[in-house]
């Protein structure tokens, strides 16, 4: 069964992808991929360990809240992923293959390398010239490809950047070193061209890595939300739709804990919505039939049944999709540390590389040495070190932060939160934990604890649960009742020795995030909710002001909600925003020159995200904050936004500190090189001296996030 | 000379053979779970495939 290609001969059948976080060790492998194969429908499942997930291959009919359910039969909380989400690029792949021809050639030219350098002559090192250049040729021509092809993009756009000097440079030294052979020379350069190729190819490829790894680790959180709804059709029948074939008019049945795929009106049942992820409300909105309903919403009590008025690319949640999707174009036009580098340093070379020709020509050195050492420059400059500073830093730096609980985008992520000067939060479930948590609960006493916590056990309303959490902590044992009975939107009832008790909606409805615990004929006890602020929020917020990144609150939720917050936390706070105000206000600060770092959770804060200079996100946010947000952090606390900062600085330094390197090092080779003096064993001694060093100073980020 | 007409084609054989079985490894996947096949040393899975009671 563990046949490694995915590919037999039932590829027709549908495959369905799980992130499945709960495995831990190889008897958790085992027993998934045995498990699975023995569910019924199931033709084969296979684990991929590292990135925590199970590729199914099943029988159509079987859908993937059955599939999920098989996992729970097993143990496993399984999360279907969207197929889009799964397809991995083979960016990194092509490059590794690049890497490893290239690697070869750079192994095998050296070894006949070193025989011309130590002295062989005549016959044989022309053979060696010979034998370099036909493992040269084929190598350049197919590890050059990703240089060439993206210097070529350059040139036509009018631009130039670091592959245009690189493609020139390797070309223009092949060449050179092929004339040389034919004729016999003393002097061949392959070993030069394909060594450069195949540092400057582990740097591309370190880069892709990190991003693959980074994606890997987004998408391993990223949940398949409101994938489809359950629809009745005109014979009362129900079946799983998916959510693009949704359509106005179809009635949806929404369970409790669902969220709602599309738009739409309640036409019975009655119950309450999350709305925190969408507008940013804290406290649940509660809707009876006739009220309109949006989609992304979370159904948290009470089944619904939704008649469907606005499906797909029409629904307000694709309205945010949309801005977000234009916002998100400014990030794209950000040049990165290397190519605004290789804007100054392109035409610098290639002018030095001219000079040198047309100096010594003037000085009557004849075309041949001339190009000889006007391709020696172009050689030694070519930037080897430069190609590897930033990729290298960058990589062992996400490395840092992920162990630290950070998964960072790119590379392009890390020199923005670099820069940032300013900091924007969102409030719900970014400053807050997002979930509510009981106050005083000390105010009740021991029987009436054990009351609320059998109650709150009955039902799975987030503010039971809540209830149950802070109870079962404190150490509280549940009180025995019968007859316990959930009325969805009204709460839990049943009867404690003979004494009817209730937990449920208070009378007064003003009270906020709040439930009523009634016992008999007693007046009811009111226990208040609130969103408690995230471990480590106020000393976080303090580094990043210490950092010089001043912390601002935009909010959706309503001003009552958001004052006492601010006050607390001393930050200016503007409250009851749109999505759009949101992204004005952060396009506002752009305009004065900041650079703002938006840190935010909520469908709400998308376009903010998108829009702004570098975004965070937790992992509780919504999916499409998450892909928009330039990093995730994991857990409650708030402390690895100001780590992700300090790491990102730190890497900035350490690549200044490689590009001062790489420039000191043309500082001592280029005046050799335009004096005539570099061989091809300098030229090799140089390349691999600066690469290493560049690495080497690289590695000294990865205790960075400690 | 007689010597490296022999051994050079050799080594470059040798290495070429070794890039061929590295795409053939890339190619098959063996780089995908690199955790994954560090722990399936440890399950039993050498007989054919078989429900057995998920302990």
């Amino acid at each position: 069964m563990n046949a490694i290609s995915p590919v037999t001969g039932d590829a027709a059948l549908p495959q369905s992808l799980f992130a499945v976080p709960g495995m831990r060790c190889a008897g958790c492998i085992a027993k998934l991929e045995t498990g699975l194969a023995a569910v019924p429908g199931v033709v084969a499942a296979r684990v991929n360990f590292t990135a925590k997930r199970v590729r199914v291959t099943h029988r159509v009919d079987l859908t993937p809240p059955a599939l999920v359910a098989a996992f729970a039969g097993l143990g496993f909380t399984a999360e279907p992923l969207a197929d889009a989400l799964a397809v991995t690029s083979d960016d990194s792949k092509a490059l590794l293959r690049a890497v490893a021809v290239a690697g070869f050639a750079a192994m095998n030219i050296m070894l006949l390398s070193v025989s011309v350098w130590s002295g062989a002559t005549g016959v044989t090192r022309d053979l060696f010239h010979w034998l370099s250049a036909l493992i040269a040729l084929p190598t350049i021509a197919y590890a050059g490809q990703p240089f060439f092809r993206s210097a070529w993009t350059a040139l036509k756009a009018g631009r130039t950047n670091m592959d245009v000097p690189i493609s020139i440079g390797v070309t223009l030294a092949t060449a050179l070193s092929l004339f040389e052979t034919i004729n016999g020379g003393a002097h061949a350069y392959f070993d030069s061209a394909v060594m450069l190729l195949f540092f400057l190819l582990t740097g591309r490829w370190l880069d892709a890595v990190m991003r693959d790894r980074a994606r890997d680790g987004v998408t391993q959180l990223l949940r398949h939300t409101a994938a489809g709804a359950l629809v009745r059709d005109a014979d009362g029948l129900s079946g799983w739709v998916a959510a693009g074939a949704l359509a106005p008019g179809m009635v949806m049945l929404v369970a409790v804990g669902e969220r709602l795929a599309a738009d739409g009106i309640v036409v019975t049942g009655r119950g309450e919505l999350d709305c925190a992820l969408l507008t940013g409300e804290s406290a649940p909105v509660a809707v009876v039939p006739g009220d309109a309903v949006a989609a992304g919403t979370l159904n948290l009590s009470g089944a619904l049944t939704v008649r469907i008025t606005a499906a797909g690319a029409d629904t307000g949640l694709a309205d945010i999709a949309r801005l977000m999707a234009e916002a998100g174009q400014s990030k794209s036009r950000y040049v990165r540390i290397a190519d605004r580098a290789a804007r100054l340093y392109a035409p610098a070379v290639h002018c030095l590389a001219l000079l040198s020709f047309t100096g010594w020509m003037l000085a009557g050195a004849g075309w041949h040495a001339s190009l000889l050492i006007a391709v020696a420059v172009l050689i030694i400059t070519c930037p080897c070190a430069l190609g590897l500073a930033v990729p290298a830093a960058q990589i062992v730096a996400a490395g840092a932060l992920m162990r630290a609980g950070v998964l960072v985008k790119d590379g392009s992520a890390l020199e923005r939160l670099a820069e940032a000067d300013h900091a924007v939060f969102d409030k719900t479930g970014t400053l807050t934990l997002g979930r509510p948590v009981p106050q005083r609960l000390a105010a009740l006493d021991a029987e009436q604890q054990a009351v609320a916590l059998a109650l709150a056990e009955a039902s799975r309303h987030p503010l039971s649960e809540a209830l149950r959490r802070a109870l079962t902590l404190a150490g509280v044992q549940p009180a025995v009742l019968t007859e316990v009975q959930e009325t969805a939107g009204q709460g839990v009832t049943g009867d404690w020795q003979g004494v009817a008790v209730s937990l449920g909606r208070p009378d007064d409805g003003s009270a906020g995030m709040a439930c009523a615990l009634r016992i008999g004929a007693a007046p009811a006890l009111v226990i208040g909710f609130d969103d408690p602020l995230r471990p480590d929020a106020v000393t976080t917020l303090a580094e990043l002001a210490a950092l010089g990144l001043p912390g601002e609150i935009l909010s959706g939720d309503r001003c009552a909600a958001v004052l006492p917050l601010a006050r607390q936390l001393g930050l200016p706070a503007l409250a009851g925003l749109s999505p759009q105000e949101k992204l004005a206000k952060v396009r506002a600060l752009a305009a004065d020159g900041r650079r703002v770092l938006m840190v935010g959770d909520g469908l709400n804060d998308g376009p903010a995200l998108a829009g702004g200079h570098v975004a965070m996100a937790p992992a509780s946010a919504m999916d499409a904050s998450r892909s928009a947000a330039d990093a995730v952090w994991l857990g409650d606390s708030l402390a690895p936004v100001a780590t992700a900062i300090r790491v990102a600085r730190a890497t900035q330094a350490i690549v200044r500190q490689n590009f001062i390197a790489a420039i000191a090092y043309n500082a001592i080779a280029v005046p050799l090189a335009i004096a005539g003096q570099v061989t091809p064993l300098l030229a090799a001694l140089a390349m691999s001296g600066s690469s290493i060093i560049v690495v080497a100073n690289a590695l000294r980020l990865r205790g960075a996030a400690r | 000379m007689n010597g490296l007409m022999l051994l050079i084609p050799v080594a470059l054989l040798l290495g070429l053979g070794g890039l061929a079985v590295f795409f053939w490894t890339l190619r098959a996947g063996q780089y995908d779970d690199m955790d994954g096949a560090a722990l399936r040393i440890l399950g039993d899975d050498d007989t054919p495939l078989e429900p057995r009671d998920a302990g």
